[in-house]
């Protein structure tokens, strides 16, 4: 076959079709026409109204930059890592993390200098898993917590008392169990999912240790975890509900008396029961136990891949350090969360009274957070062990020795790196 | 006449370049990437440098999560693909049968063909098969004072695998119905009138010695379909198992597995790629010796 200069240009113009389409992502990079550069800021889809309104008049009123906010709804974890691959990426972007690969692959930018005079400022427990070699990787924007809501009414009607011990908690929820009502959800799955590691922090473990072992190679651990089972044995569990854990739906319905889920629901359980709710940590279990709630935050972190580093450092900077009044309208005006600055925590008053004190309390006294060494390798194991033990009644002795092998593995694994 | 000829090569070009060019981009590139990216510890990035030879390949076939994703496809084609195969049969035949209202019941069957994945199961979880007293299936069992069932989240005994052979079977038995409609309708009227001479009786026999038999392409056609459909299982479980903090460690195939441990925020893209390449390894093998014993590619008359 012989390729003449025609054919020649015909492939020419289909692949220059081809490539044309392919730069058309529609949205605009680099330089505005007043000579500003545009940052692209991304953040997951909130729940609450308003609250993207609002992340857009912060944007507007940044006057060094142009910035583009990016609402993503769906599945923000995957996308972000996805668009950190390659170079049209954010500039900017919120993240539940960043996570250890991220920081040792060098895919997001060392933030220390934006802390200077104002690290103590910043609530230390959330602070902590942004920290990785002495740097800080992300600025922490709200702090979010979860804990048990009991309903007062259903408890009193059964006689029970508000379970202080993990023992009390499978007892209260066999007792609350009703023919139309359960006792306690967990989320669909059982409460592998959400639980993860709180059930071994209330046994006065850990996941990690803070020199970097394994925080649950203990007798003590699997004890508490077959504690777990017993509530799936008992059919204290709602499971299969129409919307998960992190929905008080469940809760408000009244398919269940007792239900984990977050602080951000609170003003819902509040408009719709009043009074007759109160809020509990994750029970204490064991002589070494204490109670438990996990806390964690967002933060605002900067890609690598950007082409103005300086720029997007810079307005983080101005946004999630300088303005503290648009940090406490973020934290306080839409949803509901404790935000990251331990002087605007002092100041809400709406995080003073009633449910939302005792939350309070309990993310200060009883907070843990995700050690970053705890990869999501290892939260997928983990979580696969804990959902067999807690729905297949799997001996909690041998499904731990396996993660704790794995556990191993992994922590040599990011050390070597 | 020459330059017939090469207006001919020009056409040839201007249609098929474009194809080819797409095909070779995002098939082809993607495809040997893939398998490159497969010797490299890849976390986090598409460019590794950390070359790891088989590594990657020992350490997926030595993880009993994904062997055991193996294992759940393997259960999970044993059980759909002679399920939806005698289901689309059985339709066809009856469909085929009636001499009245035949194209509204081809229609209606087919019907769930058109409707997608996703929303098929998400309708099978929110609204049919939920866990609490009000979902359709616990509705029905409550008539008869049975207790409510947690469909999705009960591993003893395994009711999710219900959920998810019904939601696929509802989906495909209809599509597989038309194609065994068209097969049944190519059979010559001739034959069975040479059954009816030669005393065959209707039903079974008939069935057993003409229909069966001359359904044997369309069967071969069937199957290998349903085969490879049942390999790229994902959306319907992945929309009726999956919450925001991952999977469940059952009813886990392949691809989902897959998906958590390349794409997931472990993005450890060598070790999914090694899975994958296992995984395509797999279906070739498969696909080879289903095609040496239905002898597919062989002429009718042999």
């Amino acid at each position: 076959m012989t390729i003449s200069r025609r054919t020649l240009l015909g492939t020419g113009a289909a692949l220059g079709l081809l490539t044309a389409c392919g730069s058309n992502t529609g949205r605009d990079k680099g330089s505005s026409p007043g000579g500003k550069v545009t940052l692209d800021h991304w953040y997951h889809q909130y729940g609450e109204a308003g609250t993207e309104a609002a992340v857009r008049r912060y944007a507007a009123a940044y006057d060094k930059a142009k910035v583009s906010v990016q609402w993503r709804p769906g599945n923000y974890d995957q996308q972000t890592a996805a668009a950190l691959l390659t170079s049209s990426g954010p500039d900017v972007f919120e993240v539940n993390g960043p996570t250890l690969d991220q920081i040792q692959g060098g895919q997001v930018a060392d933030l220390t200098a934006l802390f200077d005079g104002v690290k103590d400022d910043f609530n230390p427990a959330v602070l902590a898993p942004k920290t990785y070699d002495g740097k800080i990787w992300g600025v922490p924007q709200v702090v979010d917590t979860q804990f048990l809501y009991y309903r007062k009414s259903l408890l009193k009607d059964a006689g029970v008392q508000p379970p202080a011990t993990l023992d009390e908690l499978v007892d209260a929820a066999k007792a609350l169990t009703r023919n139309k009502v359960k006792g306690l959800f967990l989320g669909n799955d059982g409460g592998a999912g959400v639980l993860g590691g709180t059930p071994l922090y209330a046994a006065g473990l850990s996941l990690v240790t803070a020199d970097g072992r394994v925080g649950f190679d203990d007798p003590a651990a699997a004890r508490t975890l077959g504690k777990l089972h017993q509530l799936y044995a008992d059919k204290s569990l709602l499971l299969g509900a129409p919307s998960d854990w992190s929905d008080p739906s469940a809760f408000l319905q009244g398919l269940t008396a007792m239900q984990w889920s977050g602080l951000w629901a609170l003003p819902a359980v509040q408009k719709a029961l009043g009074d007759d709710f109160g809020v509990l940590p994750f029970p204490k279990d064991g002589p070494n136990g204490k109670p438990s709630v996990p806390v964690g935050a967002y933060a605002a972190a900067v890609s690598t891949r950007s082409k103005h580093q300086v720029e997007a450092k810079a307005y983080v900077k101005w946004l999630w350090v300088e303005r503290t009044d648009f940090q406490e309208d973020f934290a306080l005006s839409y949803g509901f969360h404790i935000p990251a600055r331990l002087s605007l925590a002092k100041k809400a008053a709406k995080l003073r009274q009633g449910a939302a004190a005792d939350a309070v309390t309990y993310a200060t006294d009883h907070g843990y957070a995700q050690p970053l060494l705890w990869t999501p390798t290892l939260q997928t194991a983990y979580q696969d062990a804990l959902n067999r033990i807690v729905k297949d009644g799997a001996s909690p002795d041998s499904e731990l020795k396996s993660v704790i092998r794995k556990t191993k593995d992994e922590l040599q694994r990011v050390k070597k790196s | 006449m020459r330059r017939r000829v090469s207006d001919n090569t020009l056409w040839f070009w201007i249609f098929v370049g474009p194809f080819a060019a797409g095909l070779a981009l995002f098939t082809y590139v993607p495809l040997l990437w893939s398998v490159y990216l497969s010797f490299f510890d890849a976390h986090n990035t598409v460019s590794p440098t950390d070359f790891v030879g088989f590594d990657n390949y020992t350490a997926m076939l030595r993880d009993g999560a994904f062997t055991s994703s193996l294992g759940t496809f393997a259960v999970f084609s044993l059980f759909i693909v002679p399920a939806t195969y005698a289901l689309a049969l059985g339709l066809a035949l009856m469909v085929n049968r009636i001499r009245r209202f035949q194209a509204f019941f081809r229609s209606v069957f087919f019907l769930p063909a058109a409707c997608s994945y996703v929303v098929a199961a998400l309708i099978w979880k929110m609204s049919i098969f939920n866990g609490v007293r009000f979902g359709l299936a616990n509705t029905v069992l409550g008539w008869f004072g049975a207790d409510q069932t947690a469909w999705l989240s009960t591993t003893h005994p395994p009711w999710y695998w219900l959920v998810i052979v019904t939601v696929r079977l509802w989906l495909q038995a209809g599509f597989y119905m038309i194609l065994f409609l068209a097969g049944l309708q190519r059979i010559s009227p001739r034959l069975y009138e040479a059954a009816a001479v030669d005393g065959a009786r209707p039903g079974w026999q008939v069935f057993r010695h003409i229909t069966f038999p001359q359904l044997r392409t369309t069967s071969i056609a069937v199957v290998l379909l349903l085969v490879i459909n049942a390999f790229q299982a994902f959306d319907e479980f992945y929309n009726l198992l999956s919450d925001a903090r991952g999977y469940p460690p059952y009813a886990r195939p392949p691809l989902v597995y897959l998906y958590y441990t390349a794409l997931g925020q472990g993005q450890n893209l060598g070790m999914g790629s090694a899975g994958a390449v296992i995984l395509a390894l797999i279906i070739a093998v498969v696909t080879v010796f289903q095609a040496r014993w239905f002898g597919l590619g062989r002429k009718e008359a042999d």
